[in-house]
């Protein structure tokens, strides 16, 4: 018990500096911002008048939460790694700190920049004829399972870091998966369009499984042209999506950890 | 309070440490000298907890490293080669965190901040970001945090590399002091005055293993008497000067030819220059300096290792902070 409460305080601590760094440093924080709005404005104005118009534009915010959570972890992988170049996490280890908080302390800081960059989408979205048109209460569920998987994405974000040692390297790890993990599923268009093996990979991409689930508690429908996809991710999306969360964190937590407490400089 | 015993470490293919032992009595300083690449960076690493070691037993405040580093970690307090302090955060901040990572409360480690922040001569500047700080500042703020929780044993990591002379100066007062407190330090140095300076015993590193280890004084008195350094004018000269050291001088004599410079061990010393000086202007050479000095520690690492010290780290003498080496010095000039 003292052990947990000692995990929860040291994570604490490191998550309030971490915090303290991200309001210190708003630039970090533009990519965060801008970078939603920017996927708002391209996709429903660029190719939504091709892809169903207004209503392509309500289907649309569920992809672009689910794509900009993903990114996030991207966030997680650089501030690891600069934290690991400048020798911070030398001396977080020669402390008498519990091993995993680090690594918590940053995951859970980072949920502060989700938080904002959901805020962002949610908002763009209201411009654009977004709505929530289930009722607050699928809605809260909806943010949670967005902080979930943002949670979730941020230890494979560290595992990255740890891998990488560098921030240049890191920033180029954190960023190449980003792009097929993230279009390569029901984010933006409906999966059954795609061929055999990119739709296996996209029906069972747990993108596609936060997209599908966050548009079920929003209330918001695909558009009338999008064949509807069918297979148990589908059918369970939320189910399916709190499963990947899950071993996500089940996966990568113990790995991030491992390779924190033996990881050297040289 | 440190023991190490056959400590060994390979990086793939390279041996960096290859059985090394060491031992720190309680309250001394010991200083790990050695070039770059000698060893002394991985040694810390691994009494720190942060390397585990191939082979060998290394015991922290009487805790073993690789059995119970938990307990290690407690007892020691670790400043990096590289000052390891927040950017974003201010001074007072980072020992904050510190303080609170080590498992003080928040209340306790306010206080004990400010009053490191004030025995660091850091006050001024402590509600300020630490990415503003001076080299100097910055070391000092990253010594601050090694002893936040007064612990044990110190381990400080060259702490006075990329320092200016001013910052350096600083930097022994602080570690003086925590001396004179009567923690347990192990400091690793390339500058052979700094281990002279701040250290109670010298263990001198080369190619992972310590090749000397004693007193400043024994180290010293290893490579004898007091030395003779003459140097001439001219680059032709160099040669004469050096045979007639040589026919003085029961030694052969050092030859930097660079420097235009000739040294040798002179056992009699005023004696010895009075005559070489006569001697060297009998053959009508000119000479620019000429100095009798009590042996440095580059004269003992070139004795144990064939080599400068220099050749490896090269601290040139405008950044040397000699204090005290003027006493050992009578240069008269020609």
């Amino acid at each position: 018990m003292s052990s947990l409460n000692a995990a929860i305080r040291d994570s604490s601590v490191v998550a309030g500096r971490n915090l303290r760094n991200v309001i210190r440093t708003p630039g970090a924080m533009v990519t965060s911002v801008a970078q939603p709005v920017m996927f708002v404005l391209l996709l429903a104005f660029v190719f939504g008048g091709t892809l169903g118009g207004d209503q392509y534009r309500r289907f649309l915010i569920g992809g672009i939460l689910a794509q900009t959570l993903t990114f996030n972890a991207s966030f997680t992988a650089v501030y690891l790694a600069k934290d690991l170049q400048l020798g911070l996490i030398d001396r977080f280890r020669s402390l008498p700190m519990s091993r995993g908080a680090v690594i918590l302390g940053r995951s859970s800081a980072d949920l502060v920049t989700s938080l904002l960059s959901i805020a962002v989408t949610l908002l763009c979205g209201l411009t654009i004829g977004w709505r929530i048109n289930n009722g607050p209460g699928p809605a809260l569920l909806a943010l949670g399972l967005l902080l979930l998987f943002t949670f979730a994405v941020s230890w494979v974000g560290a595992v990255i870091a740890l891998t990488a040692r560098s921030v240049e390297v890191a920033q180029s790890l954190g960023l190449i998966w980003l792009f097929p993990v993230t279009f390569i599923s029901g984010a933006f268009v409906s999966v059954q369009s795609m061929p055999g093996p990119l739709r296996a990979f996209a029906e069972w991409n747990p993108v596609t499984a936060v997209a599908t689930a966050v548009r079920k508690l929003f209330g918001n429908a695909a558009p009338q042209g999008f064949p509807a996809p069918s297979g148990w991710p589908a059918e369970n999306a939320l189910l399916y999506a709190l499963m990947c969360c899950v071993a996500i964190i089940v996966v990568f937590a113990p790995l991030a950890i491992s390779q924190y407490v033996r990881i050297s400089k040289r | 309070m440190i023991r190490v015993r056959g400590l060994c470490k390979n990086f793939g293919g390279f041996r960096a440490l290859d059985d090394l032992n060491l031992d720190v009595a309680p309250g001394q300083v010991l200083g790990l000298l050695g070039p770059n690449g000698a060893g002394k960076t991985t040694t810390v690493r691994v009494l720190t907890t942060l390397l585990a070691p191939d082979a060998g037993e290394v015991t922290v405040a009487g805790h073993n490293v690789l059995t119970d580093p938990e307990s290690v970690r407690r007892s020691i307090g670790l400043s990096g080669q590289y000052a390891a302090v927040d950017e974003k955060l201010t001074g007072y901040e980072n020992l904050v965190m510190v303080g609170r990572l080590y498992g003080m409360n928040r209340k306790s480690s306010a206080v004990r901040a400010a009053e490191l922040l004030d025995e660091f001569r850091l006050s001024d500047v402590a509600g300020k970001r630490a990415g503003a700080y001076s080299g100097g500042m910055r070391r000092r703020l990253d010594l601050a945090g090694a002893i936040v929780a007064r612990p044990e044993v110190v381990v400080l990591d060259e702490p006075t590399t990329g320092l200016d002379p001013r910052g350096r100066l600083d930097t022994w007062a602080v570690i003086s002091s925590l001396v004179s407190a009567g923690t347990t330090v192990l400091l690793t140095t390339q500058y052979l005055e700094e281990a002279d300076q701040l250290a109670d015993n010298i263990a001198v590193i080369d190619a992972g293993r310590v090749i000397a280890e004693g007193t400043a004084d024994e180290l010293k008195s290893r490579v004898g008497s007091e030395r003779i350094d003459i140097v001439v004018a001219r680059p032709e000269g160099v040669d004469r000067a050096a045979a007639i050291l040589a026919g003085i001088a029961s030694a052969a004599p050092e030859v930097d030819r660079q420097a235009r410079k000739v040294s040798v061990a002179a056992p009699d010393g005023h004696h010895m220059l009075v005559r070489a000086l006569g001697e060297l202007e009998d053959a009508g050479l000119q000479v620019v300096e000429a100095a009798l000095r009590r042996p440095t520690l580059d004269d003992v690492f070139l004795q144990l290792t064939g080599q400068r010290a220099r050749d490896h780290a090269s601290p040139t003498p405008t950044d040397s902070p000699t204090a005290g080496a003027s006493q050992d010095r009578e240069v008269l000039k020609a």
